[in-house]
């Protein structure tokens, strides 16, 4: 998704590049075929996730299946009120101010990483593989080797330390990604002409990288604060005594039979999607602003 | 992402600078994912007191256990059995849906918008996306209300929720998207004169797809590949919640071996899975340059 969100400048500007051949006229029946796949494609992937968005509305007969029993807020004040489905509240809490360091982290690292690779330098290859190891493998086991690691040094596991470096070991790389794609379409033709006119390297990558890559960074975010927000294999073993929202959950899918469940489904995804509409809407927002002085 | 000229002339200095910028990105990754893979490597040697001390020294005991248990058969033939169906449906679904996007929507922003509509679910939390199907599949389900309504059957099914059924449903469900992603992207690359060239020659929609748009789809399906199995073998709450405890994985009994403080068995396991993973990565980057074919 990345390289598509680079790719919207070329894309926000009058398409001419049209599909392929079947352009005269009807479509073809393989176009119908595909739609219908597409279609219930998109069905199965919002379809589950829409259903406990709806459960979680019932009153206090509700169950955890259809027909829904009521409507009322009940869950949701159950969800923040009762002790016994444990801390949702200071957990929450802690997985807000948790992504927000996150994602500060992954923009600047990624970023810089970003600006390395452009070049070749000795030992690049296994800083990429190093990375991409970091990605591929199991977050149990690094969590684990983790949760042993402070361990063995003494140090306490907490969720702003040894939680927050397994995160940053799983968004790093996706950030990384992202800059990857985005810096492949980023023309030097600028870097130069801002060294040309006697910019100093600090100064063409504030006033000259940063204000052109900023959709691309903006992506970097949205997924350093998403995958932080819902990281749960790595967190386990490294969060120490206070639990993380996602642990909250995976706890309560293990012990709670009740809408509530749902109702903090429900709230998650509202927040999620807050930070995924306020990025997309962002970088629309950045390219139209550029459109039209492009065009003024 | 060429080595530029300027780093053959200077190489000592740009390799100075490339290593400056990466040097954050390092400094992450040796902490928390180097040393805690160390600290697994040396924690499978070591001798255990079966309380969660650990001794240490240099025993190969957890890998004659781990080596010498019919458990560990059955577990890999599970994962194994999981990565190779969620693989063939990812793959199969993802495949079609890029295609769909990228040859048969006319619309570059439609094209776009379908495409975020595809990736949005990813941001969103995959545990809750995971219970979702709970509504629908389980033994009072959407499902099985519907089938009993429409007379097909008379029992409710009970294979549909908590079985190796539900495990392969949240993986694709949850995994596709790496699918769709890579095969977009080495998909919208492909030169659109080239398919009309072929149209001219006389290619057949059939000889379109099997030597065009699947050999230059290559890169998309390998990078998708290894995130999909890398992360369906690395997985242990889906097979856990989903299968009800009924199946387990590799990574599964790894975390019940680390919930009783078996941590050199558990370890043991890790390091033989985490070469599996690495036997298969190596194998699909034989077949393609990703770092090239990312940074291009």
């Amino acid at each position: 998704m990345s390289a598509v969100l680079a790719d919207m400048p070329e894309t926000v500007a009058p398409a001419t590049s049209k599909a392929i051949a079947p352009s005269k006229g009807g479509r073809p029946w393989t176009f119908y075929v595909l739609a219908t796949l597409f279609g219930l494609y998109v069905i199965a992937l919002y379809g589950p996730m829409f259903c406990i968005y709806i459960l979680s509305f019932q009153d206090i007969r509700g169950g955890l299946v259809f027909p829904m029993k009521g409507h009322s807020l009940h869950w949701f004040v159950d969800l923040f009120t009762q002790v016994r489905t444990g801390d949702v509240k200071g957990s929450f809490d802690r997985s807000i101010k948790l992504a927000v360091i996150v994602t500060v982290i992954t923009v600047v690292v990624s970023f810089l990483a970003g600006l390395g690779f452009r070049k070749r330098f000795r030992g690049d290859t296994f800083v990429f593989y190093m990375m991409i190891g970091s990605l591929v493998a199991p977050g149990l086991v690094l969590g684990l080797g983790t949760g042993l690691l402070f361990q063995a040094l003494g140090l306490n596991a907490s969720w702003y330390s040894s939680a927050l470096g397994a995160q940053l070991s799983w968004t790093l790389p996706f950030g990384v990604l992202v800059m990857f794609a985005v810096m492949s379409r980023f023309d030097h033709v600028w870097e130069e002409a801002a060294y040309d006119l006697g910019a100093s390297r600090w100064q063409s990558i504030r006033l000259v990288m940063i204000p052109v890559l900023a959709p691309g960074l903006v992506a970097v975010a949205l997924f350093g604060f998403t995958l932080s927000y819902d990281e749960f294999a790595r967190s386990l073993q490294t969060a120490g005594s206070l639990n993380t929202l996602p642990l909250e959950i995976w706890s309560m899918t293990l012990n709670v039979t009740s809408p509530s469940l749902y109702a903090l489904g429900t709230v998650t995804t509202i927040v999620s999607f807050i930070v995924i509409g306020a990025s997309l809407g962002s970088i629309v927002l950045i390219q139209k602003k550029r459109g039209s002085q492009a065009k003024g | 992402m060429q080595p530029s000229s300027s780093s053959a002339q200077a190489p000592s200095r740009s390799n100075l600078a490339g290593w400056l910028y990466v040097s954050p990105l390092v400094l992450v990754l040796v902490p928390f994912f180097v040393a805690p893979i160390l600290v697994v490597l040396a924690a499978s040697f070591f001798a255990t007191d079966g309380f969660g001390g650990l001794t240490p020294g240099f025993t190969l005991a957890s890998y004659v256990e781990v080596l010498h248990s019919a458990l560990t058969l059955k577990l890999y033939l599970a994962t194994i059995k999981f990565t190779v169906l969620t693989w063939v449906f990812t793959l199969i679904i993802g495949f079609f849906v890029a295609y769909f996007l990228v040859f048969h929507v006319r619309n570059q922003l439609l094209a776009i918008g379908l495409f975020l509509l595809c990736t949005v679910p990813f941001w969103t939390s995959n545990i809750i996306r995971m219970i979702s199907w709970i509504p629908l599949l389980g033994k009072e389900g959407l499902i099985n209300q519907a089938l009993l309504a429409m007379g097909v059957i008379h029992q409710p099914l009970e294979v549909l929720l908590f079985s190796d059924l539900a495990v392969v449903i949240a993986y694709v469900h949850q995994l596709t998207i790496f699918m769709i992603v890579p095969i977009f992207n080495s998909m919208a690359r492909i030169d659109k004169k080239l398919i009309e060239a072929a149209i001219d020659a006389g290619a057949s929609r059939f000889d379109i797809m099997r030597l065009i748009v699947v050999p230059m789809s290559k890169s998309g399906i390998a990078l998708g590949t290894i995130f999909v199995v890398s992360i369906v073998m690395g997985d242990f709450f889906v097979v856990k919640v989903m299968s009800g405890g009924g199946s387990a994985s590799v990574v599964s009994a790894f975390y019940e071996d680390v919930g009783v403080l078996q941590y050199p068995t558990a370890a043991a396991s890790a390091v033989l899975l985490t070469l599996v993973l690495v036997a298969i990565v190596s194998l699909i980057l034989r077949t393609v340059d990703i770092r090239q074919e990312i940074t291009r």
